[in-house]
Order: structure tokens, then C-alpha cells, then sequence
């Protein structure tokens, strides 16, 4: 077995609460959030996975629960193998999950960009703030609700917007990202296209503000 | 570092309330020569040294991760080009095996040892670039001529390969954008028999210059459990006597099939960046030639893959079924089954790794992008500390990275 599977089976005996997850390449397991921290502490200090490669979320969907999901992926610099550990965030209005800066100090920056992208609060996080985006931006632009093309919002520096009157503009969306629609027999339907026509460089999208 | 400059006699005039010293803030960048691009660094000094540094990313951000959950997965090869741009090829080649593994696609011998080759030329064309620029930043211009003469070189390559110098877009899902024209790798050959002594006399212009020595040795030190804590990746990890490299740990498209060295440093500093990457260019031509040697023969692109990798022009504009294929492929996207997978490639700043979640169809539902230089840079708050504002351009000079791939 390779020492990926030898953690995760011996995570499971040590976290009942732990069950695996589907995977197409390293063993991964499920875990609830309060697991989170001890599990990853164990997988680093005793079972050899003591890179943090990468620390993520996924948006399920608008209308999925529990909505939003963290995802981890620990290297092992001696066995050279990955695990992945998954957790789902309990409430989906306002996702939380426990920080692991503690173990990883590589961990602040990726979970100021979670928080910055899916709005997922780490608790215990000593500078949870945006990242990439500005102090003061009103969205989190990965969620699925949020449009390509980004929403209208005021610049960071209100003495700027002052004088200037500039607001931050979607992108139009001609010549956007041309995907069909799958599944659709009428030719007019499946033919590649933007996927939101509603408004171009001519015409103002309806309903802004905030039209989502 | 700040105690070298203690005057003997200043406990005394501090306890005297002599020393009182107000902390200034400088904002260094967005567009400082020496940040590479538009990194802000918030800077608090006391005099002349570092107490605290706060880096300011996102000047960049585009949202890549956005977009490409709304195309489909041939369609964002272009938009990789522009996470790393120094190294386009190595790129592409990491997010095709990325989908590849979702699709559970093994591509032929011959299209792996192309990829070899790409990437090991970017890797090459990125330290050459990191040379200069870090040579600019301390104060010896001549090295990036001497290095932007090479570069020249291998974008006239990369150009007769790709039709293109910079943004290459060369990978395909299940392939690539065409095979290797009629005498490029006797060209590429020819360009590794002129290219080893040129970088001998690169490196002779740094490797015992005084003020290089001065200016790099010992300053910005990465402790080997630093580098863990903070996931830096790449020839920072390397120089700080760390010989991790996922083409020896884990290899992919066949690498386990070329003999090359994995070079590490002994202390950590900025100086032991510049020769792990100074050597790593000796490496990868090391590569390049066995790839070259063994060339396969064979198909270069995945055969068997109907419903990923598009049918030849030719065939396109002859027969119906192959028009109707490739009508899907580029509507629909190439089809992938529904699951997870991550897979790192070691690009030249670092492990890149691409995580797709997929729910069937051409469009991922997700795609992360493990960014080596945003996991590289995390770790400057705590590496400019007690430094010079000097030593902090030489830190960023050692640390090579690209805010394209930082921001996304």
C-alpha cells in the first residue's frame, strides 16, 4: 500500500467521524470541520505529510448543502505522495472552518485568498483579509451566483470616486467565452456562444446594480 | 542585519531617551524596477531596516480560475501561457497532463519527450531571465545582455515550433498543437553545443564578483524548516539544502528516463538561490540532449482519443464523420468523466499545480491553480524582517518570481 492509503486508514481508525471520498488519484478522505486541525496536526507531525501543497474550496452549487467545501492537499517530502482531505462547511450563509496558520504558516496566505474568493471565514485566522482583491470589495467573485463578467462596484479610495465619479465596470461580454450548450438538437441553440447575451458594449446590462 | 549596526555606546543613549526614532512607512512598488512586475511591498522602517513588511499581491488578478470554469479545457490552454509567461511551455505542459490525468489519458513516447524538451527550454529561458533581472537589481547590467542574447536564441526556437515567441499555447488535451518541424532538433542540439560555454562566462560574471558576493551571500536566509512551514517550492526550496524535485519524486511524461542531478545549496541565502538555478540550467540541457538522443518515432498525439484530441485538418475537410468530431470537440469541449484529481509539475518557480474538479462534460466545474510564486512570496513578511531596504531587493531578486502566476 502506498503511504498515502496507510494514512488515511490510519486516520479513520483515530477519527470516526472520518469517511472516504471519491478520487480519481490520491486516497482522500472526508472530515467534519472540528476534525480538521487535529487531523491535518497528526497527518504532519506522525504520518509524514508534512507539506502543506495546497489548501482550497469548491462552491457545490447555488442550491447544494452543504454548499461550500475545503479541500487540502498534504505532500510528503519523504514518501513523495499526496493525501487529500476534504471538509464541508456547516452553515452555507456563512461558512466557516478552523485555521490551520498554526500548523502551516503557508496556510495564511491560502486561506486569505479562500475568504477573499468564496467569503469562507477561518476562525482563529490572525489577519483574515482580502488578497487579491481590495479591502472593502463588496463580492466574492468564485462563488457560483457571481457572473463572469463581474458586477459594478465603487473603487477603494473614496476620494478618488469623488473627484473621478470611476466605478469599477463588468467586462462586456462580446467575443466572450464561447461554450455550447450541451445536449440541445435545434442548431441555433447549440451553436457555440457567450453564455450571457443580455447586454454588450452598446447596451447596458439591465437591472444593475447588484442584478444577480 | 540590524545588530551589525549597533554603535557601542547606544544602550546608553537609548536608556537616555537620545535614540528616540519614529517608524517611517514606504511603500515599495507597484512599480519599483526591482518588484518584478506590480508587487507592493508596505514597508515599516526604523532608519534604514525592516521591522515589518507587508506585500500588497492582486495588481494582477484576472480571475483565471473564473474563467475557465465557464470554457472549455482546450480553450484556457492560452490562458496558462499567461500564469508563468516566462515559461509559456512548461505551463501548458502541466495543465495538459492535469486533464490528462482526469481523462486517465496516456499520451505517446514522442510527445512526451517534446514536452521534455519544451519545458526544459523554458527552464532555461526562465533562469536566464531570473539571472539578469537579479543581476539588474544588484547593480550588474552586463549579465542580462549576455543572458537576453541567449533568450533571443531560444525564442527563434520556440517561434519556429509554436508560431509564436512568447504566448506559445503549444499543448493540446491528449497532445499537442503539431509535431516538431523538419530539422528543429538538430537546431535545438546545435543551440546546447554554443549555450554551455556561453553560460560558463554568464556565471563567471557573478559567481566570485565582489559586490554580487556582498550583496547576495547571507542575506534573505530561508531555514530548511522555513521552507517547508511555508510550502516554498522550486530552486528556493532547493537552495536551502532541500533535494526535493517532482521530475526525480514523482516523475511524469518521462522523466524517469533521463539522467540528470538535482542541485541544492547550503545555507539557504540568495546567493544559493543564483547557483542552484545557474546550475540547474546545466542540468536541463543535460536533459535536453538525452531527450534529443532518444527521440522516439511514433504517433504524437493520442490516437485512441477520439473525443478529446481533435482529427487533422485534412482528414476535417475530407470525410463527414471526422467534420462532425471535431464540430463537438470544439462546441462541447473534449469530453471528461466526473471525479477529482491534482497533479504538480516542477516548472522552473516551482511545484504548479493544477486541481480540476470535473461533473462530467468539456467544462471543469472548478479549477484551482496552485501558483508557485504566490506560495514562494508568503513567505517575505517574515524573510525582509530586520533586513535592509538594499537587502529587500536582493530578496526579491533571489526569489524569482512572476506576479502573473501570483495574482492569476
Amino acid at each position: 500500500m502506498s503511504a498515502s492509503a496507510d494514512a488515511t486508514v490510519a486516520l479513520k481508525s483515530r477519527f470516526p467521524k472520518a469517511s472516504d471520498r471519491a478520487s480519481l488519484d490520491y486516497p482522500a478522505l472526508n472530515l467534519p470541520p472540528a476534525d480538521v486541525p487535529a487531523a491535518l496536526g497528526a497527518l504532519r507531525a506522525e504520518l509524514g505529510f508534512d507539506f502543506l501543497a495546497d489548501l482550497t474550496a469548491v462552491d457545490g452549487s447555488m442550491t447544494a448543502s452543504p454548499r461550500f467545501t475545503v479541500i487540502y492537499h498534504l505532500y510528503s517530502t519523504t514518501a513523495h505522495d499526496y493525501v487529500r482531505i476534504a471538509s464541508d462547511c456547516a452553515d452555507d450563509a456563512a461558512p466557516e472552518m478552523p485555521t490551520v496558520t498554526g500548523l502551516w504558516p503557508a496556510a495564511d496566505w491560502h486561506e486569505r485568498e479562500v475568504y477573499d474568493m468564496f467569503g469562507i471565514r477561518f476562525a482563529g485566522h490572525p489577519d483574515l483579509r482580502r488578497i487579491l482583491m481590495w479591502d472593502g470589495y463588496p463580492h466574492f467573485p468564485l462563488r457560483k451566483e457571481f457572473p463572469l463578467a463581474g458586477i459594478d462596484a465603487t473603487l477603494p479610495d473614496p476620494e478618488v470616486v469623488a473627484e473621478t465619479h470611476a466605478s469599477v465596470k463588468p467586462a462586456p461580454m462580446a467575443g466572450g467565452p464561447f461554450v455550447a450548450t450541451p445536449g440541445r438538437m435545434n442548431l441555433g441553440e447549440s451553436e457555440p456562444r457567450a453564455k450571457d447575451e443580455s447586454w454588450s458594449e452598446r447596451r447596458e446590462k439591465p437591472g444593475q446594480p447588484g442584478a444577480i | 542585519m540590524a545588530t551589525e549596526h549597533v554603535f557601542p555606546d547606544t544602550a546608553a543613549k537609548n536608556a537616555a531617551g537620545e535614540f528616540e526614532t519614529e517608524k517611517m512607512s514606504l511603500s515599495m512598488g507597484p512599480s519599483h524596477p526591482s518588484t518584478h512586475g506590480v508587487l507592493r511591498i508596505q514597508l515599516e522602517l526604523d532608519g534604514e531596516v525592516v521591522t515589518k513588511a507587508d506585500p500588497v499581491i492582486g495588481y494582477l488578478h484576472r480571475g483565471d480560475e473564473k474563467i475557465a470554469e465557464n470554457m472549455t479545457y482546450n480553450q484556457f490552454v492560452p490562458y496558462t501561457d499567461r500564469l508563468d509567461y516566462l515559461a509559456p511551455l512548461a505551463n501548458n505542459m502541466a495543465y495538459a497532463i492535469a486533464v490528462e490525468k482526469l481523462a486517465k489519458l496516456e499520451v505517446p513516447p514522442r510527445c512526451q519527450a517534446i514536452r521534455v524538451i519544451t519545458a526544459e527550454l523554458a527552464r532555461i529561458s526562465s533562469h536566464l531571465l531570473g539571472l539578469g533581472a537579479f543581476g539588474i537589481d544588484v547593480g550588474a547590467w552586463t549579465v542580462f545582455l549576455y543572458s537576453f542574447t541567449e533568450r533571443e536564441k531560444l525564442y527563434k526556437l520556440f517561434e519556429e515550433l509554436t508560431g509564436a515567441r512568447f504566448t506559445t499555447s503549444y499543448s493540446r488535451i491528449g497532445g499537442l498543437f503539431r509535431d516538431v518541424p523538419e530539422g528543429w532538433l538538430e537546431r535545438v542540439n546545435a543551440f546546447c553545443d554554443q549555450f554551455l560555454p556561453i553560460l560558463d562566462e554568464i556565471l563567471q560574471l557573478l559567481t566570485r564578483n565582489k559586490i554580487f558576493m556582498d550583496r547576495a551571500a547571507g542575506v534573505g536566509i530561508i531555514s530548511k524548516e522555513d521552507a517547508i512551514a511555508y510550502g516554498v517550492t522550486g530552486p528556493n526550496l532547493r537552495g536551502s539544502g532541500i533535494p526535493l524535485d517532482l521530475r526525480k519524486d514523482k516523475p511524469y511524461s518521462g522523466y524517469e528516463q533521463y539522467e540528470f542531478d538535482v542541485p541544492v545549496g547550503a545555507t539557504g541565502d540568495a546567493y544559493d538561490r543564483y547557483l542552484v538555478r545557474g546550475e540547474e540550467m546545466r542540468q536541463s540541457v543535460r536533459i535536453v540532449r538525452q531527450a534529443v538522443a532518444k527521440f522516439p518515432g511514433g504517433p504524437w498525439y493520442a490516437e485512441n482519443a477520439k473525443k478529446i484530441f481533435g482529427p487533422r485538418k485534412e482528414k476535417i475537410l475530407t470525410s463527414m464523420e471526422e467534420l462532425i468530431q471535431n464540430f463537438m470537440l470544439v462546441t462541447e469541449g473534449p469530453q471528461m468523466p466526473a471525479g477529482e484529481v491534482y497533479f504538480e509539475a516542477e516548472n522552473p518557480k516551482g511545484a504548479l499545480g493544477f486541481f480540476i474538479v470535473s461533473k462530467g462534460g468539456g467544462v471543469p466545474w472548478r479549477l484551482k491553480i496552485r501558483a508557485p510564486s504566490f506560495c514562494n512570496l508568503s513567505i517575505l513578511p517574515k524573510l525582509c524582517v530586520g533586513a535592509m531596504i538594499s537587502d529587500v531587493v536582493s530578496i526579491l531578486g533571489s526569489l524569482d518570481f512572476v506576479m502573473g502566476e501570483c495574482d492569476r
